[in-house]
């Protein structure tokens, strides 16, 4: 399996549980389909960017640190349009990245490269 | 008369029982070792001025046909160039008639040495891969061992394996009972002669019966199943798929083994790896427990987030 593959479907699976949580908050409930939508996009979209990323660096310190960037700016994104949970969103966003940018250094292949 | 002291005696005794190396290029140094089938030395080659290891074959009445035939075979083992096969630089007769093997000296521990000397599980199927590869490199070229056993493998100083004493390799598909045709072997640990040629601890079943025509890869493939044995004694925490591999190794009926020695070597592969191994079927627990053991970082993480998760769920509540 490819590591944009891998960050596609991690991404979007945690993404999708990230966006499930909202059930648990009353005053948002009624908008879940929304957002487990666009969380999972959300998490897609860190996944492609954090696997190519992975494709072209391969350390892990790296790579985890990409992770936390790119889930945490997304998160934000997130955040900022809908105009507050900013910790609620921020912290799993975060750690979400963290988890795809160790999977796809950790697992995954990487196209051999001619000479 | 003066007598002569025991020191003195003793001197005289080993200079008489010294290998005749002068007609070679090779001076004496000293015995390394003995065995059934001859006794190791250690030389110094005097044209390149190195130390050699020379193995003496015990085979005095050796007939002009049959010296023909080691050599040529001596000749094959020499081409089986690989890292983890030691390399036979020389093939000759000594003067009294026997004939001797010309080796590279290898410094470092034997596998059974090494293993004493308290290496880890992961470390000893790390080397024991290495030798099945060597294993099967010769394989490849039609060259079974026969004789293989932790005494037989050496760990060098910057830790490569070594497999050695092709001496009483066999060539696949080749006539070779003319100097098979007696048996003579001592304690279980010594290489035994004739149509039993091996040692009885590493021999498979059919070799020990010196069905000699019979033997094949497979007869490899058991004695390096019985070297993983060994090397799996005394060590804690053993998986099943470990002692499986051993025992399919070693199965007595030669069908039931790894075909191939690459076979072999990819299981253990796999073992390292926490990958699923050919010789052993787990149940969903073990398989599931293998799989969080090998992906142990990802798992935490992930129940980090999801206690993360709960933890935010709790607190918004309020």
């Amino acid at each position: 399996m490819s590591k944009p593959l891998i960050g596609v479907i991690l991404g979007a699976v945690l993404g999708a549980i990230d966006g499930l949580t909202a059930w648990f908050t009353p005053a948002v409930r009624d908008q879940l389909f929304g957002i487990v939508f666009g969380s999972t996009i959300k998490g897609i979209i860190a996944g492609v960017a954090i696997g190519f990323f992975a494709r072209k660096f391969h350390s892990l310190p790296i790579g985890i640190l990409f992770g936390v960037l790119v889930g945490a700016i997304l998160a934000w994104l997130v955040a900022f349009m809908q105009g507050g949970y900013y910790f609620q969103i921020i912290l799993p966003g975060t750690l979400v990245g963290l988890i795809v940018g160790f999977a796809t250094q950790k697992y995954g292949n990487t196209p051999a490269t001619a000479n | 008369m003066r007598w002569l002291s025991d020191d003195k005696l003793n001197h005289l005794r080993s200079v008489v029982s010294e290998p005749d190396f002068s007609a070679t290029k090779y001076t004496f140094v000293k015995e390394l070792g003995r065995g059934g089938m001859g006794v190791v030395c250690l030389a110094e080659d005097r044209e390149l001025d190195r130390l050699i290891a020379i193995k003496i074959l015990n085979t005095p009445d050796i007939t002009e046909d049959l010296r023909n035939r080691m050599i040529r075979e001596a000749q094959i083992i020499a081409r089986l160039e690989h890292p983890g096969i030691v390399p036979v630089h020389d093939a000759a007769t000594l003067a009294d008639g026997r004939m001797f093997y010309a080796m590279k000296y290898v410094r470092g521990s034997r596998l059974d040495e090494y293993a004493a000397q308290g290496a880890s599980l992961r470390d000893r199927l790390r080397k024991f891969q290495a030798v099945c590869d060597a294993v099967a490199f010769a394989h490849a070229h039609g060259v079974i061992h026969r004789d293989l056993k932790p005494q037989n493998i050496m760990i060098g100083s910057f830790g490569e394996v070594l497999v050695l004493d092709w001496g009483v390799a066999k060539l696949l598909d080749r006539e070779d009972r003319s100097y098979s045709s007696y048996r003579t072997y001592s304690n279980s640990d010594d290489t035994m002669e004739g149509a039993v040629i091996g040692t009885r601890n590493y021999m498979s079943p059919e070799q020990a019966r010196g069905e000699v025509d019979q033997l094949d890869e497979r007869a490899d493939i058991y004695s390096l199943g019985a070297v993983l044995s060994f090397l799996l004694k005394d060590q804690p925490k053993v998986s099943k798929a470990a002692h499986a591999i051993s025992s399919k190794a070693t199965a007595t009926s030669k069908e039931k083994r790894y075909s191939t020695a690459s076979e072999l070597s990819a299981d253990i592969g796999r073992l390292l790896d926490a990958e699923p191994v050919s010789a052993y079927r787990e149940n969903a627990f073990e398989r599931t427990s293998r799989w969080v053991g090998k992906n142990r970082f990802l798992v935490l993480l992930v129940l980090a987030y999801l206690l993360m998760r709960i933890f935010l769920i709790f607190t918004s509540r309020r």
